[in-house]
């Protein structure tokens, strides 16, 4: 108490804003994907989230320990990993898929660089792909939808052997859709991953964050609107003729476009990057939804442009004040 | 003989030439799928290692400068061409696995690298034993990884399933898991070597 006037230095005007509380709004912001996949899907879905939160903060926690690092599971960015790796996973894998993925989300795709903010790659999206490329009869295996979906009173299917396919992979086999409407995609009631069915409750969260100021609408609408462009362009019947709404509405781009390519550190900084990673993930979609061989490739666009980030920061670099 | 010693020992742990040396990944990355094919690619190429060593510094002080590395590649690529006619001859199905990257030794950066900074510059003895280290350090860290891809990629070893209802892990199979495998091992091999000293 022998100084009681501190002296520092500028800047004075302290914002209360740190790591953790924008991790903790982003995790606030995806709780309504959640609610509505467990709504839809059944408890299973819920487990599944639970079991991805859970182990990964068990092996960001033991990694820390083990390096002799900061332990900081509760700075909220294992949990988001968690989420968005379970969020991006079928109703009705086998409990080990969420371990897995988890922990090779942690370890491979955080720990290994060095921790938060080292990473190049999104852990979440790269978990994903692991278990895509080493266990695909699991992680395309979804289970339909009841057909009686009332708001908030499904039943989870009580049959669990019988297995549907993704109005995406649907598409892709060349077969036509039918009795799924423009609404029942935007509410979720069609085959899919966890997190990714729901846009309505997807859209709310995005509002939070969009409102918040949390993340910019510069990666997101350029990503959307790509893909649109791009569907609308190549249709199946010719040039012009695509059906961009159904894109837009199916698969997992919205969860994609606002949780995942606008992930801070795996992100370009400025505007202008932003909007060129925006533009090529969505390029980059429509190109494996459209000729590609999987039905589905938001993930792997965003994966690949985040291997494009730094040379994106290099050019999209903003002109420093009294140069040329 | 101590000395003798060390140049082998040192091709195994020191400069093992996958993990320390980092050449020749390209066999390393195609033909590590399974242990047979980690097996047959490291005999093939300690056996060519040694006899390049051998003869490349047997011929050490008559070859001139300027056409050593033509001098080399000819001397490799007729012991290469022993051991693609010898595997093709008794065990036609090893041959098949490897394919082409039996005649591909011939350009492994391993036995050029050998020859070019080791064999040119010493004498027979020394050589062979360089040679035959570096080949069996080349065979372990073969073993190793394709050991481990054959195990967790197929669930089994030698050809043989080992756990009943073990669910493997299908990328490790792949290409893209050769390079997770080696990223892995390699990242903890450089932390053993830091932690010693």
């Amino acid at each position: 108490m022998r100084n009681r006037l501190i002296v520092s230095v500028f800047p004075h005007l302290h914002k209360d804003e740190s790591v953790t509380k924008i991790m903790w709004m982003v995790i606030i912001s995806l709780i309504p994907a959640g609610i509505a996949g467990v709504f839809i899907f059944g408890t299973s879905a819920f487990w599944i989230i639970i079991l991805g939160v859970v182990s990964a903060l068990m092996t960001e926690g033991i990694l820390q320990v083990l390096t002799k690092r900061k332990v900081t599971i509760l700075d909220g960015s294992a949990i988001i990993t968690g989420i968005l790796l379970a969020y991006n996973l079928p109703p009705k894998v086998p409990f080990w898929i969420p371990i897995i993925g988890s922990f090779f989300s942690i370890a491979i795709g955080k720990q290994i660089f060095g921790g938060l903010g080292q990473n190049i790659f999104n852990p979440a999206l790269l978990g994903r792909v692991f278990l895509m490329a080493s266990w695909p009869k699991y992680m395309t295996t979804f289970t339909p939808t009841p057909k009686s979906l009332v708001w908030g009173f499904t039943k989870p299917a009580s049959f669990d052997t019988v297995t549907s396919a993704t109005p995406l992979a649907l598409i892709k086999e060349g077969k036509v859709l039918e009795n799924i409407s423009y609404l029942d995609l935007f509410l979720g009631k069609r085959a899919g991953c966890i997190g990714e069915v729901c846009i309505l409750a997807l859209l709310l969260g995005a509002l939070f964050l969009l409102l918040r100021g949390y993340i910019s609408w510069h990666i997101p609408m350029t990503y959307i609107f790509t893909v649109a462009a791009f569907t609308y362009i190549f249709g199946p019947k010719g040039l012009f003729s695509g059906d961009w709404l159904f894109h837009i509405l199916s698969g997992g781009l919205i969860l994609g476009a606002f949780f995942m390519a606008t992930d801070y550190v795996t992100s370009p900084l400025t505007y202008k990057g932003q909007a060129i990673f925006g533009i090529g993930c969505g390029i980059i979609t429509a190109i494996i939804r459209l000729w590609g061989g999987y039905p589905e490739g938001v993930s792997y666009a965003i994966l690949m442009m985040n291997a494009a980030t730094p040379i994106i920061d290099r050019y999209a670099k903003p002109r420093v004040y009294g140069t040329k | 003989m101590k000395k003798l010693f060390y140049e082998f020992l040192k091709g195994i742990i020191k400069e093992n030439p996958t993990f320390v040396l980092v050449l020749g990944l390209c066999p390393t990355l195609a033909v590590s799928i399974s242990l047979i094919n980690g097996i047959g690619m490291g005999i093939a190429a300690t056996f060519v290692l040694l006899g390049s060593n051998i003869i490349i510094s047997l011929m050490r002080n008559i070859v001139p400068e300027r056409i050593r590395i033509p001098c080399f590649i000819v001397v490799i690529a007729t012991f290469v061409t022993i051991t693609e006619m010898a595997m093709k001859a008794y065990s036609p199905a090893l041959n098949r696995a490897l394919g082409i990257y039996v005649p591909l030794i011939v350009v492994n950066c391993i036995v050029l690298g050998r020859a070019e900074a080791y064999a040119q510059k010493h004498s027979v003895l020394n050589s062979l034993f360089d040679g035959l280290g570096m080949g069996v350090g080349f065979t372990l860290a073969l073993l190793l990884i394709s050991g481990i891809r054959e195990i967790l990629g197929a669930g089994k070893i030698l050809g043989f399933s080992i756990v009943k209802g073990f669910e493997p892990v299908f990328v490790l199979g792949m290409p893209s898991g050769a390079l997770l495998v080696i990223g892995l091992l390699l990242g903890f091999f450089n932390v053993l070597k830091n932690r010693k000293i």
